[in-house]
């Protein structure tokens, strides 16, 4: 509307330098100077720390990275080479040493700058890496890369079978579902149940899929089918599925407590080679896997079967296709399982690639999968696997650049970015909008 | 449709208001409204494709046509509600393109819309009184002082029941303008409009949706305002009513105008005849409108 | 079960700190949705923004107590202004989001090892209250009477927040009544209807935002005043929590965001320590008294989603003034 553009030229002509001047000082406070500490995580009680020593010297500044179970956090040795790195629960972690932070011609000897380490019966862990003169290999930075493309892409396909449901969701029904985080933690959840009630790990997948697309089904029949029947506004349909997300998450939360469960096999996989240095574990691959064959099979039945073509119809224009003689309830129904069942899923992958299942852990990654959504154009699912495939490999790349605890904003300010620019998202088309 | 209602009065018509021939895009004695070149195109479709037109000042103008030939567009265009391709247009001598729609507003010409926007959760007097303009107390700052304000609040509310009054809605003033009927918030709307003072006043389908027991009483208030001194603009389907209360009328086809001038004139303009009621069947209205030029031979 | 605990925990949360920060957070959104009917899903954000405002400017600059608060104010309405300039005239649902993207980068940017020195990073900010308490009239002693007995700073955070509530629920009870909440009104239903008349909608939209914003901001300043601030604090369920106070209480109303604070409150304090009293006592079967206390919003999720189909306008709201409700 030129009108409201035009407003706001106005307003802005008359505050714009003010602000200007207020914002870039506030830039300026905020990227002043990057600090680092010694310590980090100083209130956990659980620390893993080390030494790094070259032939019993202590080296300074050596940057240290630890990740896993979704938290991330840096540190850099002290005067004595010292590093403790506070974690939020005793799990499963990657420790890295960044080796471009050794003095020249410094490298990790044995065993490689990443190491897992696994948590023991106390609430420290003590890693020291063995350093020696030695030949860095030069193009490790390169490596690192690598592999984090591909924890881009294995991140990316599990998003992707999550936002496709949120966006078919959107597009039959034009709601946002704040609750698509916990359908995705169903999944991981099934399967945990499943598995302690003794359940062989290879079916409880199946089982712990078909469970959660009864719950999305569930949800339809008894939720969403009655209030749409009644005619409920959007705004209060968005509200209801933040009443839901908070009451499964909660629900959730009652079952597993604060803690972290790993589901079987989780942690200790394999490291496989691929090129270089760069290694992927069997978990890694299955995941990939996995993701791939249940996406090709999915756009098989979008694009060729009879419910699938209606599908995509409805969520086109809703109107035209219950027009043409589809049952759009119907349609709707079917959408509401399929999301489910693709939620659940990616919640099992999810809890294999953090590695580790948490009662919010499908909160942690619901706004991504509607920066993925959204990015790939809302209502569109191939717009999502297009979408979710960008937001993983921004994610996980971005930490080469960026401090790898901020990662995660690169994908939320893309988001906002498009939501501004080009609300319809790659694949959309312009005319869902206002 | 109905015949044609006698109004209480016979209303003064203007006239000389054009200067040489009527014709699409004729220059006026006293324009309060110029404007050039303005075009507006959705997707493929050329919605608004204005040569020129002036809107003569203090005179009563209506602006017809067929459904589609871009009179709400002009509209929305004129008054700040849509961003023209091309075009400039002055108000009073006053530049307006790119001004945004609540300085148009300010400024003098206030508007109504098609589907009224009668505010229905305000009751009929906070309607009223939302449309006088400077009122102080609706600055951020000093409406938490009400002694600011309350004087002026009470002027407000003076004229606001003056003109309820004369609008004959005085009794509904404190309901909610939800619980009007569809008439009564055409009345509503424009009564509102009235309390900006307003030069231009522009009605986007005024009668639209009223019953005709309301016409007339319509009709009438619009009389008042030209009597008061104001400059009327509106659209409209019903020709009994412009037959009997437009000075002028523009009609529009197609995006274009095609043809302007009084009343009786215009309806009798072949093109405006084919326009309405495409007597020439066989051929393509953008042929009247001049969007198509035929090849030598053809008809 | 001891009743006596109970009792003395859920009458505590009726004169709270906690409680009337979070009523004046949630008086903040009563302007941002139930006022101009924006789907502000961020309010955490603005709460964080306030909180660290606060605590930052007293650490980092040395800002003595008023000058603090001034520039929690002010970073409030900053925030506001960054927010609502590319994002007011978006629709509903988008505006949801992006609202909830902009609160958890905040959330983010406070948790972010990058800045430790400044923000304390995920173990926070501790002792910025000093100058506050240093001007607190009480003297030593207790004050108060039964369960509601304070210590002299507790009953100066108490009193203070108290006045400040007071005065932010006066000064929106007297814009709603002007002529400037009368446009609001207006804009709230119809945009054009209110530009046709000469108004600048945009920027009595960015009023209302950087109002609500700075009175949220105020809550969240309030909220860590007699304890630390922690980015975990300022979390998604927050903002949902709020919103639960805000609709129960009566969402386009002044008396509602408050009376709404007050129940949800009192309500946690009472489940809080209800139910894990029960399941210590074995009345709720095989969980333990941990997990009962998850239970409590639980409920929260379900009274949410109850009010917002059957009674949406809320306790005190009058149904018909409401705008987002479809028949």
């Amino acid at each position: 509307m030129s009108s409201a553009t035009a407003e706001k030229h106005t307003f802005l002509a008359r505050g714009m330098k003010m602000f200007l001047i207020a914002i870039l000082a506030f830039a300026g406070v905020l990227f002043a100077s990057p600090a680092m500490a010694d310590t980090v995580g100083d209130e956990y009680e659980n620390k893993i720390l080390g030494n790094v020593k070259n032939e019993g010297t202590p080296l300074q500044g050596v940057k240290i990275i630890v990740e896993g179970n979704g938290y991330t956090a840096e540190v850099v040795t002290d005067g004595d080479g010292k590093w403790s790195i506070g974690v939020p629960e005793a799990g499963s972690y990657l420790i890295t040493l960044v080796e471009d932070t050794l003095p020249e011609g410094i490298a990790v000897l044995e065993g490689g700058a990443t190491q897992t380490v696994e948590w023991g019966f106390t609430n420290t862990v003590v890693w020291n890496f063995f350093i020696g003169e030695g030949e860095r290999n030069p193009t490790s930075q390169l490596d690192q890369f690598f592999m984090r493309v591909f924890a881009g892409l294995n991140f990316g396909l599990l998003l992707g079978l999550a936002a496709i449901g949120l966006s078919l969701v959107f597009g039959t029904t034009a709601l946002p579902n704040f609750a698509h985080g916990e359908m995705v933690t169903m999944g991981a959840l099934f399967t945990l149940f499943l598995t302690l009630a003794g359940v062989p790990l290879l079916l409880s997948f199946p089982l712990a899929v078909a469970l959660s697309a009864l719950f999305g089904w569930g949800l339809d029949a008894a939720i969403w089918a009655p209030l749409r029947a009644r005619g409920v506004g959007i705004v209060q349909l968005m509200i209801v599925s933040i009443g839901l997300s908070l009451t499964f998450r909660y629900i959730t939360q009652a079952f597993l407590g604060g803690g972290t469960e790993q589901l079987p096999g989780a942690l200790g996989s394999p490291e496989i080679p691929i090129f270089r240095t760069v290694s992927l574990s069997v978990n890694d691959l299955i995941s990939m896997g996995v993701s791939l064959v249940v996406l090709i099979a999915f756009a098989f039945w979008l694009l060729r079967s009879k419910m699938g073509k209606a599908t995509r119809a409805v969520s086109d224009n809703a109107d035209l296709a219950a027009a043409s003689g589809i049952n759009v309830d119907q349609v709707i129904r079917v959408v509401w399982i399929m999301a489910g069942g693709l939620a659940g899923l990616a919640g099992i992958l999810w809890a294999y690639f953090r590695p580790g299942l948490k009662w919010d852990m499908g909160e942690k990654i619901l706004l991504f999968i509607f920066a993925a959504g959204v990015l790939g154009g809302l209502g569109t699912a191939f717009g999502a696997f297009v979408g979710a495939m960008i937001v993983g490999v921004l994610i996980e790349t971005s930490a080469q650049f960026i401090p790898s605890d901020l990662k995660y904003v690169g994908a939320l300010l893309v988001m906002i970015i498009i939501l501004l620019f080009r609300p319809q998202g790659i694949l959309g088309r312009r005319e869902r909008i206002g | 449709m109905s015949g044609s209602k006698p109004l209480k009065r016979t209303p003064q018509k203007s006239t000389g208001l054009h200067i040489g021939d009527a014709s699409p895009g004729v220059k006026k004695v006293d324009p309060i409204l110029v404007a050039d070149h303005v075009s507006r195109k959705f997707g493929g479709l050329v919605a608004v494709d204005v040569e020129h037109v002036e809107i003569p000042r203090g005179a009563i103008t209506a602006l017809i046509g067929p459904n589609g030939a871009g009179k709400t567009t002009l509209f929305n265009l004129l008054t700040g509600f849509d961003k023209p391709d091309t075009g400039t247009w002055s108000f009073s001598g006053k530049d307006l393109a790119g001004v945004p729609a609540h300085k148009v507003a300010k400024m003098g010409q206030v508007r109504t819309f098609q589907l009224t926007k009668a505010l229905g959760l305000l009751t009929v007097l906070e309607n009223m009184k939302l449309g006088a303009k400077d009122q102080t107390g609706e600055s951020l700052f000093q409406s938490i002082f009400p002694f600011l304000w309350k004087k002026q609040e009470a002027e407000i509310e003076e004229r606001a029941l003056e003109i309820l009054e004369r609008f004959k809605l005085l009794k509904l003033k404190d309901d909610f303008a939800a619980s009007l009927s569809g008439g009564q918030r055409k009345l509503l709307e424009m009564a509102r409009a009235l309390m900006t003072k307003p030069t231009l006043v522009m009605l986007d389908e005024p009668m639209a949706g009223v019953n005709p027991a309301l016409t007339e009483s319509l009709l009438e208030h619009i009389l008042d305002l030209k009597t008061e001194g104001m400059t009327v603009l509106f659209v409209e389907h019903d020709m009994h009513m412009v037959r009997h209360i437009a000075d002028w009328v523009i009609v529009m086809a197609e995006g274009r105008i095609i043809a302007e001038g009084p009343p009786e004139d215009v309806m009798k303009d072949e093109a405006v005849v084919d326009a309405y009621l495409g007597s020439h069947q066989d051929v393509d209205l953008g042929v009247v409108t001049g969007r198509i030029t035929l090849p030598k031979g053809e008809k | 079960m001891d009743i006596n605990s109970i009792f003395i925990n859920t009458a505590q949360a009726l004169f709270s700190p906690v409680t009337i920060a979070f009523a004046m957070a949630a008086l903040g959104l009563a302007i941002h949705f139930g006022f101009v009917g924006l789907l502000n899903f961020g309010i955490a954000g603005f709460m964080a923004v306030g909180a660290y405002g606060y605590a930052i400017s007293t650490l980092t600059f040395g800002f003595p107590w008023w000058a603090a608060f001034l520039a929690s104010m002010a970073a409030s309405a900053l925030f506001a202004v960054i927010l609502g300039i590319p994002t007011l005239q978006l629709r509903g649902d988008y505006l949801a989001i992006v609202t909830i993207a902009a609160a958890e980068i905040v959330r983010l940017l406070l948790l972010s090892t990058t800045w430790i020195k400044t923000t304390g990073s995920a173990d926070g900010l501790v002792a910025y209250a000093d100058d506050f308490r240093s001007i607190n009239p009480f003297p030593d002693g207790t004050y108060g009477f039964g369960p509601w007995s304070y210590t002299a700073n507790q009953f100066w955070v108490l009193i203070f927040a108290l006045i400040v509530l007071a005065l932010a629920a006066l000064l929106l009870w007297r814009l709603v009544r002007s002529p400037w909440g009368r446009v609001i009104k207006g804009i709230r239903e119809d945009e054009d209807a209110v530009r046709a008349l000469g108004k600048n909608v945009f920027a009595y939209k960015m009023q209302a935002l950087v109002v609500g914003g700075i009175v949220a901001g105020l809550g969240g300043a309030l909220y860590v005043l007699p304890s630390s601030a922690n980015p975990m604090l300022f979390a998604t369920s927050l903002t949902f929590f709020v919103w639960t106070a805000l609709l129960l209480g009566g969402a386009a109303t002044v008396f509602g965001p408050l009376l709404g604070a007050v129940i949800f409150w009192v309500l946690q304090a009472f489940l809080g320590s209800l139910l894990p009293a029960m399941a210590d006592a074995g009345l709720l079967g095989a969980l333990s008294s941990a997990q009962a206390g998850a239970l409590r919003f639980v409920l929260v999720g379900i009274l949410l989603v109850v009010i917002v189909i059957v009674r949406p306008q809320g306790i005190v709201g009058d149904k018909r003034e409401l705008t987002f409700v479809r028949k």
